[in-house]
């Protein structure tokens, strides 16, 4: 009776939060990414940049990806700082750099841009009716299952006509050379940006000969004085 | 509380959840705001004490209480300030940025069984994953500022939490590891019993990479003596120089959030979450599941024992921060890089050593907790036939105590 009551007094309509949120972290994620292209100064671009990687990982978690979504967090958004920071050490001498985009680089990213769009737009419409799944695909979601299908044990079915066994592998193969390719780029960039092996000798080497030849000077001045003086005796 | 208002109060849905996730905010933010007041207190007093002074004793009687509540309204009626070069957009919402990664963080911080903003399966991951984005405010307050000291501090911070998140993620690992699951519940929940169940006193490694954990997480909320990203004494005041009024307030409300959660996180990972060294509760024959009165009042007992233990961490904070010198910049890289690093990587590899050598920790069988078992879902009945889809269960999460009967498989 009671809900019946309200529901009287309520003049608004029951509110879909899930869509609300949708369309809220979708229009934050758009708007920014336009914002991205808009801007003139590289650490505007990088925080629009931030803001709508955080929506689209706002995405990620209303639709109950959690795990997706904090990885979203932690490698984009994690990512982008670093670009920021380059772009702070860039502009940081004269604030306000503009970056002004050439026309011609317009017209050809609006190219790109639109057969992009063109590609997503009709494989967004190709996508069976949108509708609510009648219940949750997953009860309680749990990133244990991927955890341990990188490991190599797969818990999910495999799909019809596959063998099991190809299945049963899990993703450990693919995971160790991404891992290993990682290294070897980390290793590589580690390379490039230590120190240069010093051609000369060690600092202290150098103040040691630069003194050495000083000396010697000074001891033939002083014998040439010397010599000078004695010649002068003689 | 959603179902209590939906089916108790009768509200609709959609007004029911609202209300819900008003008042969780609420909460989280009076947990922030109100910790900052005492925190900010405390660090007088304890900063007093340290260095035989007395600190503030008038401000609202005896022990100047009411201290950080005058610096607020002090804060409130200040004058707005901006430099005339800064960016203006980035100035004014860099304090809300920082604040903002602080109080999302602690959407995914459980404070007692129950008492948990929006539980999350990767809770750990979360908390650290948002935990690195408060470092975005302060480096846009840096470039915003348009002055050297900012940018300065900014580049420092940048720096700083850049590296330190690498053994701060290893030594986070290893509780992970232990508890076989990123669920902060399930792993509080696994060390339920007595002080032993702690994962500090899982094994030697554990013990070790918990002080790594220490060090980490001071450095990653810019504490001194890793405060260089302030370093009142060579930059002004770093990447807030410019600022004053409640931004400048909003900064140091993350940064007091910041200290909370990082030792919050501490307490769950490795101080056994809301248990308590002796399980009271279990002696007398109650259990943490939903329902009763007195499970409640459990739960609640619960939250104290967390809030204490953060608050411990906090106290820990402070007092590290009055007694070492700030470090160099080179010292903190080293600090992070020579040693932090590397050992936190040993003792990953030797807890998990462990945990294949010794299943179960050091003293075993000493009151073991329910619930001790990884991946009940693949040792289950049909065992890792590829064949299964059924939902996973949440093992030791429904309620440490009552899932006994269903898995006791020693691993």
């Amino acid at each position: 009776m009671m809900t019946t009551v309200l529901a009287s007094v309520m003049p608004v309509a029951a509110i879909n939060w899930h869509s609300v949120l949708f369309l809220l972290f979708a229009a934050v994620a758009c708007a920014c990414a336009v914002a991205v292209v808009l801007a003139e100064n590289v650490v505007r671009m990088a925080f629009y940049l931030v803001l709508s990687l955080a929506a689209t990982a706002g995405l990620f978690f209303l639709a109950g990806a959690e795990f997706v979504g904090a990885m979203q967090l932690m490698i984009y958004v994690g990512g982008t700082l670093v670009l920021l920071v380059f772009g702070v050490m860039l502009t940081a001498q004269a604030p306000f750099v503009a970056i002004k985009t050439s026309s011609s680089d317009r017209v050809l990213a609006g190219m790109v841009g639109a057969a992009l769009l063109a590609v997503l737009l009709q494989a967004a419409f190709r996508v069976e009716p949108w509708r609510r799944p009648a219940t949750a695909a997953v009860a309680a979601p749990a990133a244990t299952p991927i955890g341990m299908a990188l490991l190599g044990v797969r818990a999910d079915e495999p799909a019809a006509g596959v063998p099991a066994a190809a299945v049963r592998s899990g993703y450990l193969l693919p995971f160790e050379i991404v891992s290993i390719h990682l290294l070897v780029v980390l290793v590589g960039a580690a390379y490039l940006a230590r120190a240069k092996r010093r051609r000369t000798p060690r600092a202290i080497d150098v103040a040691a000969s630069s003194v050495g030849p000083v000396v010697t000077a000074r001891q033939a001045a002083r014998s040439s004085a010397s010599a000078l003086v004695s010649g002068g005796g003689r | 509380m959603a179902d209590f208002l939906i089916n108790t109060v009768g509200l609709p849905e959609w007004l029911a959840w609202t209300i819900t996730a008003f008042v969780a905010a609420a909460l989280i933010l009076n947990v922030i705001a109100g910790g900052a007041l005492v925190f900010i207190w405390a660090e007088r007093k304890i900063a007093a004490r340290i260095q035989d002074r007395l600190g503030p004793t008038r401000t609202g009687g005896r022990f100047g209480w009411l201290q950080s509540l005058a610096d607020g309204i002090k804060l409130l009626a200040k004058e707005d300030l901006m430099p005339e070069g800064a960016d203006g957009m980035l100035f004014r919402l860099a304090p809300y940025i920082s604040f903002c990664a602080s109080f999302c963080a602690f959407i995914a911080l459980p404070f007692a069984f129950d008492f948990v903003g929006q539980r999350l399966n990767v809770g750990v991951f979360f908390v650290v994953a948002v935990l690195g984005l408060e470092v975005f405010g302060v480096i846009l307050a840096g470039y915003a500022s348009a002055s050297k000291w900012s940018l300065f501090g900014a580049m420092r911070e940048a720096a700083q939490v850049v590296s330190y998140e690498v053994p701060l993620g290893m030594c986070v690992v290893v509780p992970v590891m232990l508890a076989g699951s990123m669920d902060l519940v399930t792993i509080a929940e696994k060390q339920a019993g007595w002080i032993t169940n702690w994962y500090l006193f899982h094994d030697p490694f554990t013990f070790v990479i918990f002080w790594v954990y220490v060090t980490c997480a001071v450095a990653s909320v810019n504490r001194a003596p890793f405060d260089l990203a302030e370093a009142e004494s060579e930059l002004v005041a770093g990447f807030h120089t410019e600022y004053s009024g409640l931004r400048w307030s909003f900064f140091f409300m993350a940064e007091y959030g910041s200290m909370f959660l990082v030792s919050a996180l501490a307490a769950l990972l490795f101080l056994g979450g809301w248990n308590g060294p002796i399980p009271v509760a279990t002696l007398a024959g109650l259990s943490e599941g939903t329902g009763d009165t007195a499970n409640y009042f459990v739960r609640l007992i619960g939250c104290g024992n967390l809030l204490l233990k953060a608050t411990l961490g906090v106290l820990l904070m402070m007092w590290v921060r009055w007694t070492l010198p700030r470090l160099r910049i080179d010292q903190v890289m080293t600090t992070c890089l020579k040693y932090c690093t590397p050992i936190a990587a040993a003792m990953f590899a030797g807890a998990m050593l462990w945990q294949l050598a010794f299943p179960g920790g050091v003293v075993r069988g000493l009151s073991r907790p329910a619930g001790e078992i990884r991946e009940g879902w693949l040792e289950g009945p049909g065992g890792l036939s590829p064949g299964r889809r059924e939902p996973v269960p949440q093992v030791g999460a429904a309620g440490g105590m009552e899932s006994q009967e269903v898995v006791q498989v020693v691993p």
